[in-house]
């Protein structure tokens, strides 16, 4: 009977490994029935990318306690890489399947090494500094996607920062990646049952992370960073480990969303800092260092404006204010203490006093 | 355990949203499918709020079902909000009036339109969820989207589901390759070549400098294909400088360049926003090259408070202007300033077109309402090949089975703060 | 020759960086938060001048009041609405995310009234352009104009900080609020102060701004404002001498980096600049060093 005492945090586990099986069990029940807008099932897909990237992005802001607004940025990378090996491989690996594993490992590698580069110098900066650094990176990452001209053909690769014509592409030859205009056709491998798969390995990965000695180490390093280093934590090491597995899991991500979409373009909508601090909204609202709250957010903060579609033109500013509030009701000290004291949890339990 | 009792809050709500908003996919109606939900979101404000909007909107949504039956359903798609609203917004209003002014002469063939427009933000990925949108409100024809990209992701899923589209303003090649999709536009290389070729034999210059967005698929596009053409032309392009989305406010060093390399003519395949600027600091700078421009560049003159004696001689390629002479522009521009109470650019000509353009395909080709989405399609994409339509932004428009439409562009010069025609 | 004018060019343009950073860091100094609607604040400057005297006539001077005014009351009813009740909150990053929220409610209250159209601001400016080297080399009104602005206001923040009284309350309340508050001093006065005078430079830098780059949307100020907050980080944020520095500095290698590198790449140019910068001062050219204890 030793195996039913789990400790509280498997049992945190699980209940977030449940909510998310729950709700991929409810979605394909009623894909199968039939019983689901076409607005919600082309939805189910990104909101698999953005829960990654609110997960993901949680590890950096949650658990090693640094400021990042370049997250959109490493999903870029991902995504690019992502949907380039599968433009290049499309009629070489015929089974699609096995071409998108290729692509996802590919794309969160790539978005992995980007941010072991990109974190080894800045790492060593702190609070506001770090986050202006990493909205830098974003920043260029995404400027250099958008003149970066590649094509192919019988003699192999071209590269050009210019112009697709100045490629020297001949005949045959097929722009790949054609600056601002990014890739078109990539083929639409992406689905639900890959993304949860997705998201579970993400949680599998963060949250074995966080509970293990090397999370505690990290977790440490956000509660007092000289105290860290004085017991001998290796800090630059923790750092970017925690921080490249983050950047590794939006290249995951950047890969489902570019596999979703026919054409993928590097606009500050999508990669910009916007984004970024989208994600970083995500993280914020469902509490920092809160796996299970960066879902949530993730999924509510994705369905709002498109719930709020039939306001037609006022959908936006309700958006703006519906965050507003829901950051007031979440973090405001006084309205925490006002929602303890009249919590349903409580009055429950003062009527059972009273009886 | 706080966090725990907030988080287990937001999850039991979430679900509610999303079980909710599901609820509703059976009925017809999106918009009452958002108003239900909205009032779970545990915010009182914004439900007192958005009772009061909604009601407001009331006036301005499609006409009811009419009692002679069935209805088309026209969906339309843009950017009602971000940097590119006005592109969008035009697009919700050229093709509202178009859809007024037919309902109110007894529809197409005596059935009425149904109209909804979504808003896209300029994403690809929001530009899909808003045509997922309309697929649930029961779209039959989409209108849209309105640029480039978005227009590229939509049609992947509009050949998807064999759903009829025409893209006012989309005007990449990459828009059409789905035979399901047509352009009310010129596409982009077409723009380019036009332009190098109009500069190149009437001689309007020597030495060409060209300022573009390498950040836009619209810009970047006709700034390729124009500089691909120049090299067949006796022109040369001493000097192509490009500007970013984000890096949009200062152009002294593109036109410094320009004017150091001895421009005599600077071709602007960008939108009028940045154009106005362009034309502002070239002044500044005592630089006064000509300027030459593509349809991008329509509405400089209708920029509120610009002072048009900057935009004195620009040539621009364009189908479509707010000044021209014609009557179906004048009645087209009144009524548009009427209703909306702005002067309409090129995209809302574009996509009153587009609504008519679907008019006269519906009625060569006999599709009814009570069609599958599919069997619309199937008969619009035959008819289309063969109507002729007079439109603001062009004459007698024709369509190739590949999408890409056959009109004349015009050339036009800003003369005494007027469109005039040149030949 | 070119190049003196593109050092000219970018000093003009870092002028308006400078002017916006100027309101920023102050903000950030004293209230030690990221103001992200600020950017925005400048864009309702921007529109009420435009709204006074391009649509109704009146007199600039008159329209620039009005937008100050407007723009300080606006200022004290975002921190008193959106940023108070979160400043005891358990992370500083909550007020970071509203502030994101009230500059998306900012931009899409602009697009309701204003509607999407572009506006060409007249520029309120009347100080003539200078002329050097045979018109070669142009210096244009509002460049001069920013630029005093900008001196002015420093010289006037640092005398106001330093010698006043509610300026020494400020610098209390951004060394240890809990100990300011121990003194007597009012701590939500001061910082409704603090945002009050960060608005109303506000609302000068949107006067300035649409003045040098005279095209008006409500999208106007948000660039603008990440640049400026790229330049406030550059001189070290919270120090007021320093975002006038960054926001120069800024400007001009924007515009050599364009002119000179490549022009599409001018933003990486910028931000890789910014990199090596805080790479080698980790706290900005003018920015302090924080010890840390434990």
């Amino acid at each position: 009977m030793k195996g039913l005492k789990l400790s509280k945090n498997v049992k945190d586990n699980l209940i977030t490994y449940g909510i998310v099986i729950l709700a991929y069990l409810i979605m394909e029940i009623m894909i199968k029935t039939g019983h689901i807008s076409s607005l919600l099932q082309g939805l189910l897909v990104p909101l698999c990318v953005y829960v990654i990237l609110a997960v993901s992005l949680n590890l950096t802001v949650g658990i090693l306690g640094e400021l990042s607004l370049g997250h959109a940025g490493f999903m870029c990378v991902g995504a690019f890489a992502g949907a380039f090996f599968s433009r290049y491989m499309q009629d070489v690996i015929e089974v699609s399947l096995l071409r998108f594993v290729i692509a996802i490992l590919i794309g969160a590698l790539s978005a992995g090494i980007v941010g072991f580069l990109i974190g080894m110098p800045v790492l060593r900066l702190r609070g506001d500094y770090l986050a202006i650094v990493t909205l830098a990176f974003g920043e260029i990452i995404k400027n250099i996607i958008n003149v970066l001209y590649v094509g192919k053909d019988a003699n192999g690769l071209h590269f050009s920062t210019k112009d697709s014509m100045s490629l020297g592409l001949m005949e045959d030859g097929d722009v790949i990646i054609n600056g601002a205009q990014g890739i078109t056709g990539t083929p639409k491998d992406a689905t639900f049952t890959i993304g949860i798969i997705l998201i579970i390995i993400t949680l599998v990965i963060v949250l074995n992370l966080i509970h293990s000695r090397d999370g505690r180490a990290i977790m440490s390093i956000r509660d007092n960073l000289i105290a860290a280093e004085s017991v001998g934590i290796n800090i630059t090491k923790y750092k970017l480990m925690a921080f490249s597995v983050s950047a590794a899991l939006a290249g995951m991500a950047g890969v489902l969303y570019s596999h979703n979409l026919s054409s993928l373009m590097a606009t500050p909508k999508n990669f910009g800092y916007n984004m970024s601090i989208m994600i970083l909204v995500f993280v914020v609202l469902g509490g920092i260092g809160n796996i299970r709250g960066s879902i949530i957010s993730a999924v509510i903060l994705t369905l709002l404006p498109e719930l709020l579609r039939g306001l037609s033109n006022y959908r936006m500013l309700i958006y703006s204010i519906v965050l507003i509030v829901m950051m007031l009701f979440n973090w405001s000290p006084k309205l925490i203490n006002l929602r303890k004291k009249y919590s349903l949890k409580r009055l429950l339990k003062k009527t059972g006093e009273v009886q | 355990m706080k966090k725990k009792v907030v988080s287990l809050l937001l999850a039991a709500s979430m679900m509610t949203v999303m079980l909710a908003g599901c609820g509703n996919s059976g009925s017809s109606d999106a918009g009452s499918g958002s108003v239900g939900t909205q009032e779970e979101s545990s915010d009182a404000d914004a439900a007192e709020t958005e009772t009061e909007t909604n009601t407001d909107e009331g006036s301005d949504a499609a006409p009811a079902a009419d009692a002679s039956g069935a209805v088309y359903k026209i969906g339309a798609i843009g950017p009602a909000t971000g940097g590119a609203a006005v592109y969008g917004i035009a697009v919700q209003n050229g093709a509202d009036l178009a859809i007024k002014e037919i309902n109110e002469a007894g529809g197409i063939n005596g059935h009425m339109i149904e109209y909804n427009f979504q808003d896209d933000e300029c994403d690809n990925e929001k530009s899909v969820n808003a045509y997922n949108t309309l697929k649930d409100w029961g779209m039959q024809m989409l209108v849209g989207s309105t640029t480039s990209g978005c227009s590229i992701a939509v049609s992947a899923e509009s050949a998807n589901d064999n759903l009829f589209q025409l893209t006012p303003s989309g005007s990449s090649v990459d828009c059409i390759t789905n035979d399901n999709v047509f352009q009310v536009c010129f596409t982009d290389p077409n723009q380019g070549v036009g332009a190098a070729q109009y500069i190149g034999s009437n001689g309007v210059a020597e030495k060409v400098a060209v300022i573009y967005d390498s950040s836009d698929v619209y810009s970047s596009g006709i700034y390729e294909k124009f500089a691909g053409e120049a090299a067949n032309q006796p022109f040369e392009i001493v000097s192509s400088e490009a500007f970013t989305a984000d890096n949009k406010t200062d152009f002294s060093v593109q036109l410094q360049k320009a004017k150091d390399a001895g421009a005599e003519l600077i071709f602007l395949p960008i939108y009028y926003t940045e154009a106005s600027l362009i034309l502002t600091q070239a002044n500044a700078m005592g630089y006064e090259p000509e300027f030459f421009g593509c349809d991008g560049l329509d509405g400089i003159l209708n920029v509120e408070n610009f002072d048009t004696a900057l935009a004195e001689g620009v040539m621009l390629l364009t189908p479509f202007a707010a000044d021209a002479e014609d009557e179906a522009t004048k009645a087209f521009v009144s009524a548009y300033e009427a209703a909306y109470g702005d002067t309409p650019n090129q995209f809302a000509a574009d996509a009153y077109d587009a609504v008519y353009i679907i008019k006269a395909a519906i009625e060569k080709s006999g599709a009814a309402p009570e069609d599958s989405v599919s069997d619309i399609c199937d008969k619009l994409k035959a008819a289309m090949t063969e109507i002729s339509v007079d439109g603001l932004t062009g004459e007698a428009m024709s369509w190739e089975a590949g999408g890409a439409v056959n009109k004349e562009p015009k050339a036009m010069e800003i003369v005494n703060g007027n469109y005039a025609l040149i030949q | 020759m070119s190049f003196i004018s593109y050092l000219i060019n970018g000093i003009s343009l870092g002028s308006v960086y400078a002017i916006i950073a100027l309101g920023y860091t102050m903000v950030y100094g004293i209230a030690k938060m990221l103001n992200f609607a600020h950017g925005d604040v400048i864009m309702v400057g921007g529109f009420t001048i435009f709204f006074a005297v391009s649509m109704q006539g009146l007199p600039p001077m008159i329209g620039i009041l009005l937008a100050v005014v407007l723009c300080t009351l606006l200022g004290i009813t975002i921190e008193y609405i959106a940023y108070r009740p979160l400043r005891q909150a358990a992370s500083s990053l909550a007020v970071l995310i509203t502030a994101i929220g009230v500059s998306y409610f900012l931009q899409n209250m602009a697009l309701l009234i204003f509607g999407a159209n572009t506006k060409a601001f007249t520029s309120v400016v009347t100080v003539p352009a200078i002329k050097l080297a045979e018109g070669q080399i142009i210096i244009s009104g509002e460049t001069i104009v920013t630029i005093i602005s900008c001196i002015v206001i420093m010289i006037g923040l640092t005398l106001f900080i330093n010698k006043t009284k509610a300026g020494q309350a400020m610098l209390a309340v951004s060394e240890d609020k809990g100990a300011a508050q121990l003194m007597g001093i009012n701590v939500n006065g001061t910082i409704s102060l603090t945002f009050a005078i960060g608005s109303a430079l506000a609302a000068i830098a949107g006067m300035l701004l649409c003045s040098a780059y005279p095209s008006l949307t409500p999208y106007t100020g948000s660039m603008p404002g990440i640049k400026a907050f790229v330049a406030a980080v550059f001189g070290g944020i919270g120090s007021i001498p320093g975002a006038l520095i960054g926001g120069i500095v800024l400007g001009v290698i924007e515009i050599l980096g364009k002119a000179y590198i490549s022009s599409q790449m001018a933003d990486a140019i910028v931000f890789l600049v910014l990199i090596v910068v805080l790479l080698v001062k980790p706290t900005g050219i003018l920015g302090k060093k924080i010890q840390e204890k434990v």
